[in-house]
């Protein structure tokens, strides 16, 4: 992003020849997962693990990540870095927050993509018209959102009944999906504590109680980019402006609108995933409601290699992590480190095997140290269980930098003319 | 003369314009009083605003200081929040206990400041060039887990002090005095604002006037021609990295040694995105940092009669601030546009021929 990276290209050791052959799909990741959570589980008997209660949180703290990855993936695919992404989704919540004590819930997720577009018509303005810096842009985009959204929560919400000047009063969210009949059917399971089909059932409770109508929205938008963006000819023009855009100007690509309309979409998932934190999350918009999550969103998507798939996976670790913290606390997060030290062994030892000595030998001592942390204490203090999401971001885009290729031309400015 | 003067000062002053004009749009869509707003913040500051913006001024620039040198390198060190406050925690653990006697014990406070946030800095760094983690996001995981951090260690070893906790406090002899320059101020210049002068003079002297100034603003402008010229662009981002925490570290010192003398719960906090926004304002110039700061801390400490006198939130300040660091990059973009045709314009002017009429020779 920054830094031309082939200058500081970190010393990767052997990258395996036939990547094809090897690439493990995200399911079987998922499988796995699931496996040694649910054998956490069982040996620790910290049943909040993965109880439908929390794993319902957890979808409601995935699903904003997973949001603001998506809008990352729009907007660099067409090589516009977008930093402001936190910046979007706040002015996504008061949007959201103003629409939803005055209107209806629908009407404040329309309000808070439009919001959220204002932010990428301006983050467009300043990067492709202007060719602002796009870090430079993004993060001023992010200190003049944090002071709009204060001064008009100020200006709407005080006086308010169940409101004041840094939040609203509840607003109600969208309908939500509730199957009583399966839902207390997998309740029953679930109680049994049974090794892998308790944990199913957990799972099956999660989605069939309570589960947003915004949730499945969602879902079908990450969808309809992965359609959008791989199997439509916009979508291959789209990314070919992030990838070479002086070829596609001479195959007469409009390069500037392309990248207009990728911001523009940018900013309205942006915006959507802000709407989604105060309709679902937390049922009223409150200052600084957004915590950081637009940043964790952007490490979602590099942990995905810039595609919704591996995305979606990014999101769901570090909106688990969220998850098991608020609700659980340090007796889960506790049993956590046990999950973290086998996976830590696992792919040290992996590594060894490959070749890479020192950096085999880093990972197993670390595998050695979380076990040692597990089996030395009972419970890890508040403190750090709120780090957890912001330890697991880091940690995940450590290890995984090897196999990571971003846009081409990604936060390069181009200029009209320049190809040739 | 006057027009590479006026060319110089217009990139500024555009961006004052556009923000000012932005601020008064969004005054009257929300309904609120623009001449309440203007005769506010351009009103004559009282000698212990004086005193105050010139505190928050230094404290400013010190933050922005440590953004810049980042900036200088295309390094984006948005964890300045996070490393003043490791900083200053272990400043004011180490001397809360007060093991030297007086000034000696600031002094190796200081040092002990600058190598906490030097280290926190330089996880960012090394994440970076071994790993390859954009700084930007391992900065601002750093910052939160600075915050989860400072709160653990209060708790385990801090004093409840009111409904706070806070580390113990530095002892007497080793609080800094202030300067009552002043007149009519109930309250002093902070002592330790003169560390933000000297802070930039060597930041002035490193980056223009040193060989190591000389290959971090290569490897900033053009890493492959840094490469060319056998400079180690992964030891220059660790080390400006480095750099850039422990200037980072100053912030929160005038502070602790001048006022609070303990750091807690309610120190002082959102310093770090301030420094950005300044450093960005000032374009990663000392000079343009003093104005951006000067102007910053005036616009804060002026809206906080906002709400007082006209009745307008003091948020709007943080737009007109937001705005103004948008609309400097732009303007300067816009400047640097009609210079560049202007150039081309008299070159183009002083290459026609003087004679249409003569043909050229095949």
């Amino acid at each position: 992003m920054t830094i031309a990276n082939d200058a500081l290209a970190p010393d990767l050791g052997q990258l395996p020849m036939d990547r094809r052959a090897r690439r493990i799909p995200v399911w079987a990741w998922l499988l796995v997962a699931f496996m040694l959570i649910s054998f956490a589980r069982v040996v620790t008997g910290s049943n909040e693990l993965d109880s439908a209660g929390t794993l319902r949180e957890a979808i409601t703290a995935f699903i904003p990540i997973a949001l603001a990855g998506l809008a990352g993936l729009w907007s660099e695919r067409a090589g516009v870095v977008n930093i402001g992404l936190e910046g979007m989704m706040i002015l996504g919540t008061i949007g959201a927050g103003y629409f939803g004590t005055f209107y209806g819930p629908w009407q404040a997720v329309i309000a808070a993509m439009v919001f959220g577009a204002v932010g990428g018509a301006l983050h467009a303005l300043a990067t492709v018209v202007f060719g602002v810096d796009h870090i430079v842009s993004g993060v001023a985009i992010n200190i003049m959102a944090v002071g709009v959204a204060a001064f008009l929560a100020d200006l709407w919400f005080s006086g308010l009944q169940g409101g004041g000047p840094t939040q609203s009063p509840p607003v109600e969210g969208p309908a939500s999906i509730n199957l009583t009949g399966v839902s207390d059917w997998a309740k029953t399971v679930e109680d049994k504590h049974w090794f892998a089909v308790s944990d199913l059932a957990s799972v099956v409770g999660a989605l069939t109680h309570d589960l947003s109508l915004l949730t499945v929205v969602s879902v079908l938008l990450v969808l309809a980019t992965y359609l959008i963006l791989w199997k439509t000819s916009f979508g291959l023009r789209l990314r070919s402006c992030g990838e070479s855009p002086g070829a596609a100007e001479t195959l007469g690509v409009n390069v500037y609108r392309y990248k207009i309309y990728a911001v523009l979409v940018s900013g309205a998932i942006a915006g959507l995933a802000g709407g989604f934190i105060v309709l679902v999350g937390a049922g009223l918009y409150q200052n600084g409601i957004t915590n950081g999550r637009g940043y964790i969103g952007l490490a979602a998507m590099i942990f995905g290699n810039w595609r919704p798939g591996g995305m979606l996976l990014g999101a769901a670790l570090f909106g688990y992590t969220d998850a098991l913290q608020l609700r659980a606390g340090g007796g889960a997060v506790h049993a956590l480190l046990i999950v973290i030290a086998i996976v830590l062994l696992v792919y040290g030892i992996f590594q060894l095997r490959k070749g890479a000595r020192v950096a085999g030998i880093v990972t197993v001592v670390a595998a050695v140290l979380f076990a040692l942390w597990f089996f030395l204490t009972k419970e890890v203090p508040a403190d750090f269980t709120r780090m957890t999401p912001y330890v697991a971001t880091l940690f995940v885009l450590a290890f995984s930098a090897q196999r990571l290729r971003m846009p081409a031309a990604d936060g390069l400015r181009y200029r009209r003319g320049e190809a040739g | 003369m006057l027009k590479r003067i006026v060319i110089g000062a217009a990139a500024p002053v555009l961006a004052i314009v556009i923000a000012m004009v932005i601020t008064i749009v969004i005054l009257l869509m929300s309904g609120n009083s623009v001449s309440g707003f203007m005769s506010t913040i351009f009103s004559a500051p009282g000698p212990r605003n004086v005193v105050n913006i010139i505190n928050n001024s230094s404290v400013l620039y010190l933050s922005a200081l440590a953004a810049a040198i980042g900036f200088r390198m295309n390094l984006f060190n948005i964890g300045v929040e996070g490393q003043y406050r490791v900083a200053v925690f272990a400043a004011a653990a180490f001397a809360g206990q007060g093991w030297l006697p007086g000034p000696l014990n600031v002094a190796v406070a200081f040092v002990v400041a600058i190598l906490s946030g030097a280290l926190w800095a330089a996880i960012a760094g090394v994440l970076k060039v071994t790993r390859g983690v954009s700084e930007v996001i391992s900065t601002i995981m750093l910052n939160a887990i600075a915050v989860s951090l400072t709160a653990y260690l209060l708790r385990k070893w801090g004093h409840v002090v009111g409904n706070s906790l806070q580390t113990k406090a530095v002892p007497k002899d080793s609080w800094v005095p202030g300067l009552d320059v002043i007149p009519g101020a109930p309250n002093e210049v902070l002592g330790l604002t003169l560390v933000a002068v000297l802070a930039g003079v060597a930041y002035w002297v490193l980056l223009n006037r040193s060989r190591f100034g000389f290959e971090l603003r290569a490897t900033g402008s053009s890493a492959t021609a840094a490469v060319a010229s056998g400079i180690d662009v992964r030891r220059m981002v660790v080390t400006a990295m480095i750099i850039s925490g422990g200037i980072a570290a100053l912030v929160g010192l005038p502070l602790l040694f001048g006022d609070t003398h303990s750091y807690g719960t309610t120190f002082q906090s959102g310093l770090g995105f301030a420094g950005i926004a300044v450093a960005l304002l000032g374009r990663n110039n000392p000079v343009g940092i003093a104005f951006g700061s000067l102007l910053f801390a005036f616009l804060v400490e002026q809206s906080s009669l906002l709400e007082i006198n006209a009745g307008i939130s003091n948020d709007i300040v943080s737009i007109t601030q937001g705005v103004l660091v948008l609309s400097v990059v732009v303007a300067y973009e816009i400047v640097r546009r009609y210079r560049q045709a202007a150039e081309q314009r008299s070159v183009a002017e002083q290459l026609a021929p003087v004679d249409t009429k003569q043909e050229v020779a095949a």
